[in-house]
Order: structure tokens, then C-alpha cells, then sequence
């Protein structure tokens, strides 16, 4: 995944570049064909499955498609999907911020140690990322006993949805942010604070501008994954309706019900969600590499 | 490293702090729940729990899928790279702003969208149908899903090389009498590599895990198209936490088997190009 860090870079228009030279100009046929077959590839595997989704919501007309959006347990995922994004982006904003402080702007050992450590949820598998909660939580985990003595419920609750979207959401805002500020440094800074500036307004007034467009994006990313997760939230979820379920869930229970226009319905509104993200990802990169520098 | 400027800035004991703290409470310490559950485990255990045949039937599946797809994804994600950044096409800015979709898409919806082309009476499925290819319902779907969970990797690691590439070394092939093919196969083609294999890595790792996308179109038969993540999904729901949790041990391990590997392409693409990705 390449980070918007290595878009801030000039992207040259090479397709002109190369074809008005006639020593590196492919010949018409070759163009057609790898077009062709490039566009075929990307048809087949993305461009079909999206249109199949509202083709299928809408299979049964507008009427069924928004009343399966109106039932209860419909809105009770939606309500659900919004609070675990409401919370797990806020705090992995936080640390992303705090992380990219501490190794941006500071020598320590254990750097890259710690830059790896931060990237490790990406590389494990959803399944996985739910069930290590379970084993803490879990009625036979660590703290299952005590949990229950206090009647507490984390698994099959919303906290664990909450801690296992966030687990899975961990790097996204972090990983932006750290080669960024590396590669701003920290003259800025210190020259804020040598002319009187406290450590706050140095940070909001220097380092915020400085790295906005990618805190946007890192948040934006953040958020889609944090609205779409399944596997993990799937293991801690118990699929209680009208409680525990979030919309990717509720369109598993959905499916698996042969409720199909229903199921599409709710994978309509997260197919949305999807292509707003890549507007406005496409955008913040267009921005960042426009205006990389905060305007007045 | 300058003692001086060290401490100039505030805040490092606080944001060091709080990043420590924050990744051990949500990451360090729940993984390693996995492996102390482990080592409760005797060797018997542990080894009739992963090795039993029907969870070797499903890393068959899970690693060779993934495989499969990851390469499929190295050649036309190559493809399309390609095309991408050198061919002006109509909708160009289009297509490359969807390739990112499967990083957006959440990936239940992936699965029953595919699942509606590929099955039977599915766009894409009816065509196959006649020719007596199946693909939703069994491995082939497996392959599909992974497929599309994995397609923006390689375009996104090989397109910032590609950009980066400048005319002068194919025009210097060029006159030395190489024909274009010549030229991309001993001249573009070896820049390429670190990316390429990046990316293949990067959508091998991504595959292996992945769930969501997989099981609406894998029919979930055991032994044929039953994958290592749902292994672990079906020993939980059974109760079998000891089970579920060696089998989640193999796949972290793994995981950062692959971790190490990316980070060390990555590296390497690096110095080749001179620029991360």
C-alpha cells in the first residue's frame, strides 16, 4: 500500500512522455492488447462486483430496498458500525499523533523495533486479531472470571467490537504520519520554540499544518476499514440482533438467510461508503500534491 | 545523534510513553495471549490440533490459493501498471482511482458481490457455466476472492517505479539496434523486480489471512474448499479454544515470517529505486 508520503512527489505524465519519443513508442497493437487485457482483468475482478451490488439491491425495487433499510436491526447495525468508527478512529488518531511525535522528532534505540511493532496488526489475520480478545475476555480468558464476578461483558458486548476494530485499524493513521515527519525533520519546530512558543501551540501551529493532508488521509483510510471489518468483529461479535450486529455482519446474517435484495440493501450503503472513500482519497492526494504547504 | 537539540522539543516522555503503553495494552499483550494459551498445551495436543488432516487440507488451500492469486496479480496488476502509465486511455484517472477499491470495500460485501457474478446464474458464472468451468461454491471461488482482495497491491507498488522510470535507458537500447520487447525484458523489466515481488508478497501475506471475502464464495466444503481461517472460527464456535489457538499460532508465526520478508523486500526496493513504498 503505498502511502500518500510517497504521492507528494511530481507524479510526471509519462504516458505522453513515452509514446511521442519513437525510439520507446509500443507499437499500436501492443497498446490495445495490454490496454485490453489490463481492463478486462480490472473489469472482471472490481469494476463487475461493484455494479453487482446495486444492481442486486435494487433487484427488488426502491420500495424493498429502502425499507430493508429502515427495519430495526438494520438501524441498530448502522448505529453500531458508526459508534465503533466514532471510537477507534479518535483513538488510534491519538496514538498515530503521539507515535509519530516520540519517532519523528526524537532520537531513541529500538526505532525501527518499535516502527515494525506498529505495523504488525496489519499482518495478522482478522480471524486471529478477534480471537486473541476472547482469550483475555473470553469467559475461560484471563479475565473472564473476574469480569463476570463484576458483571462485566466485553465479548459478545460492544467493547470488544470497539477493541477489536481498533486493533485492525491500528497502523493506518500512525504509518502515514511517522515517514512524514521523518522526512520533515524538526527544524520548524525548534525554531518555534526558540522564539517563545510553547510546546502546544508549536505542535497545533507548526506540526498540524504540516502534516494535514496526511493526517486526512490516514483518518480516512482509518475510518473505511474501522466501517467494513468482518472477520474480527465476527469472532467477538455473537451476533446478537439489534445489538452486537454491525452492518458488514448484518449483511452475513442477511445472506445467509436468502434475504438477498436485504443483504445487498445494507452492502449498498458500505459499497457507498467505499467510493466516497476513494473520492476523497483521490482528492487529499490531489491536494497534498498541489498545495503541500498550508495555505493562509 | 546531537545532545543538544535532544531536548530542545517537548513531549518525548509523554508521546513515547503513551505509544508504549497503548501498543501493549492493544496489541502486544493480547498477542501474546495466543502464545501462552500455547505453551498450556502439551506437544500432543498441540500437534493433533494443527496437523489433524483436515486442517492440512486447509493450508493446501489457504498457502496455494494464495499463491495462485498473488501470481495472477503480479502478471496482469504488471499489466496494468503498464498501461496505466504509459498509454493515455480514456477514463484512465478512473480506472486508477478504483484499483484502490479492495482496500475500501469491506470485504463481506466483496464476497456476496462476487459470489452474484461467479455463481451459476451470475453474470460472469452463466457464461462459464456451458463450458463446464464452475468457480462460486468451491476452489476456483477461493482463488477469485483472492484475487480481488489482493489486486491493488502490485499496480501500487510497480506504477511508482514505472513514474519513475525515465526515457533515456530504453532509448539507449533502442540504439543500440534492441527491440522493444529486448528492451523491457533486459533493461525495464530488471528495475521492476524488488517492486514487483514487493507487491507479490505484500498480496500473498494479505491473501493468506483474509476471511470475509472467502467464505460466501468458498461453499466451505471441509477437505476441499475449507480455509485455515475458518478453521479457527469453526473450533471456537465448537468451544475448542485450545484448538482455535494453535492454529492461530501457526498462522502468526507465518504472518511474521512474511512480515520480515516484506520488510526486507521493501529494503531492498528502496536502495534499487531510491524511494520508499
Amino acid at each position: 500500500m503505498t502511502g500518500l508520503a510517497a504521492t507528494f512527489d511530481e507524479r510526471p505524465d509519462t504516458a505522453s512522455k513515452f509514446q511521442a519519443n519513437p525510439a520507446t513508442r509500443d507499437s499500436t497493437w501492443v497498446r490495445y492488447l495490454i490496454v485490453g487485457v489490463g481492463l478486462t482483468y480490472f473489469a472482471l475482478f472490481l469494476l463487475l462486483p461493484l455494479i453487482a451490488v446495486f444492481v442486486e439491491a435494487f433487484r427488488k425495487g426502491a420500495g424493498v430496498y429502502f425499507s430493508a433499510l429502515v427495519e430495526p436491526d438494520a438501524l441498530s447495525a448502522i448505529r453500531l458500525t458508526l459508534l465503533a468508527a466514532a471510537l477507534s478512529v479518535p483513538f488510534n488518531l491519538l496514538f498515530g499523533l503521539a507515535a509519530a511525535w516520540a519517532i519523528a522528532k526524537f532520537q531513541f534505540r529500538g526505532k525501527n523495533f518499535l516502527i515494525t511493532l506498529i505495523d504488525l496488526p496489519f499482518s495478522v489475520s482478522p480471524v486471529v486479531a478477534g480471537l486473541i480478545y476472547v482469550l483475555v475476555f473470553g469467559l475461560q480468558g484471563w479475565f473472564g472470571g473476574w469480569l463476570r464476578e463484576h458483571d462485566i461483558k466485553i465479548i459478545f458486548a460492544v467493547p470488544g467490537i470497539i477493541l477489536a476494530t481498533t486493533f485492525v485499524t491500528f497502523p493506518f493513521i500512525a504509518r502515514e504520519l511517522i515517514p512524514l515527519m521523518q522526512a520533515q525533520g524538526r527544524d520548524e519546530e525548534e525554531a518555534a520554540i526558540s522564539l517563545g512558543a510553547s510546546g502546544f501551540q508549536t505542535f497545533w501551529r507548526v506540526t498540524i499544518p504540516n502534516i494535514k493532508w496526511a493526517l486526512l488521509y490516514g483518518i480516512i483510510l482509518c475510518n473505511a476499514r474501522a466501517m467494513g471489518e468482518f472477520g474480527a468483529v465476527s469472532v467477538v461479535s455473537g451476533h446478537i440482533r439489534g445489538e452486537t450486529n454491525t452492518m458488514p455482519l448484518q449483511v452475513e446474517i442477511l445472506y445467509n438467510e436468502y434475504q438477498f435484495a436485504a443483504a445487498f440493501a445494507m452492502a449498498s450503503l458500505l459499497a457507498l461508503l467505499a467510493l466516497v472513500t476513494l473520492v476523497l482519497k483521490t482528492y487529499v492526494e490531489w491536494r497534498a500534491h498541489h498545495h503541500p504547504v498550508a495555505e493562509e | 545523534m546531537s545532545g543538544v537539540n535532544k531536548r530542545v522539543l517537548p513531549g518525548f516522555g509523554l508521546s513515547l510513553g503513551f505509544t508504549l503503553v497503548y501498543l501493549s495494552l492493544i496489541v502486544l499483550i493480547p498477542l501474546s495471549a495466543v502464545f501462552i494459551k500455547t505453551t498450556t498445551m502439551s506437544w500432543h495436543e498441540f500437534l493433533d490440533a494443527v496437523a489433524s488432516p483436515r486442517v492440512i487440507a486447509s493450508y493446501k488451500l489457504t498457502f496455494g490459493a494464495s499463491f495462485l492469486a498473488a501470481l495472477i496479480n503480479a502478471v496482469f496488476g504488471l499489466l496494468l501498471a503498464w498501461g496505466l502509465t504509459r498509454y493515455p486511455f480514456p477514463g484512465r484517472k478512473i480506472v486508477d482511482a478504483l484499483i484502490d477499491l479492495p482496500f475500501a470495500l469491506p470485504t463481506a460485501v466483496a464476497g456476496i458481490a462476487l459470489t452474484a457474478i461467479y455463481a451459476k446464474n451470475g453474470w460472469v458464472g452463466s457464461l462459464l457455466e456451458p463450458l463446464g468451468i464452475k468457480i462460486a461454491f468451491g476452489p476456483p471461488g477461493v482463488l477469485v476472492a483472492l484475487t480481488f482482495i489482493g489486486l491493488p497491491f502490485v499496480v501500487r507498488t510497480v506504477q511508482p517505479v514505472l513514474e519513475d522510470l525515465e526515457t533515456e535507458y530504453e532509448e539507449a537500447a533502442a540504439s543500440l539496434g534492441a527491440t522493444r520487447w529486448q528492451a523491457f525484458q533486459r533493461v525495464v523489466f530488471p528495475t521492476l523486480v524488488p517492486a514487483l515481488l514487493t507487491g507479490f508478497a505484500l498480496a500473498f501475506a494479505r491473501a493468506v489471512g483474509e476471511y470475509g471475502s472467502v467464505i460466501f464464495i468458498a461453499g466451505n466444503i471441509p477437505m476441499v474448499s475449507e480455509i485455515t481461517p475458518l478453521i479457527i472460527i469453526t473450533k471456537l464456535e465448537q468451544f475448542d479454544y485450545k484448538g482455535a489457538t494453535a492454529v492461530a499460532t501457526v498462522m502468526l508465526v507465518i504472518s511474521f515470517l512474511l512480515l520480515l520478508l516484506i520488510n526486507g523486500l521493501q529494503a531492498w526496493t528502496a536502495r534499487r529505486t531510491g524511494r520508499a513504498i
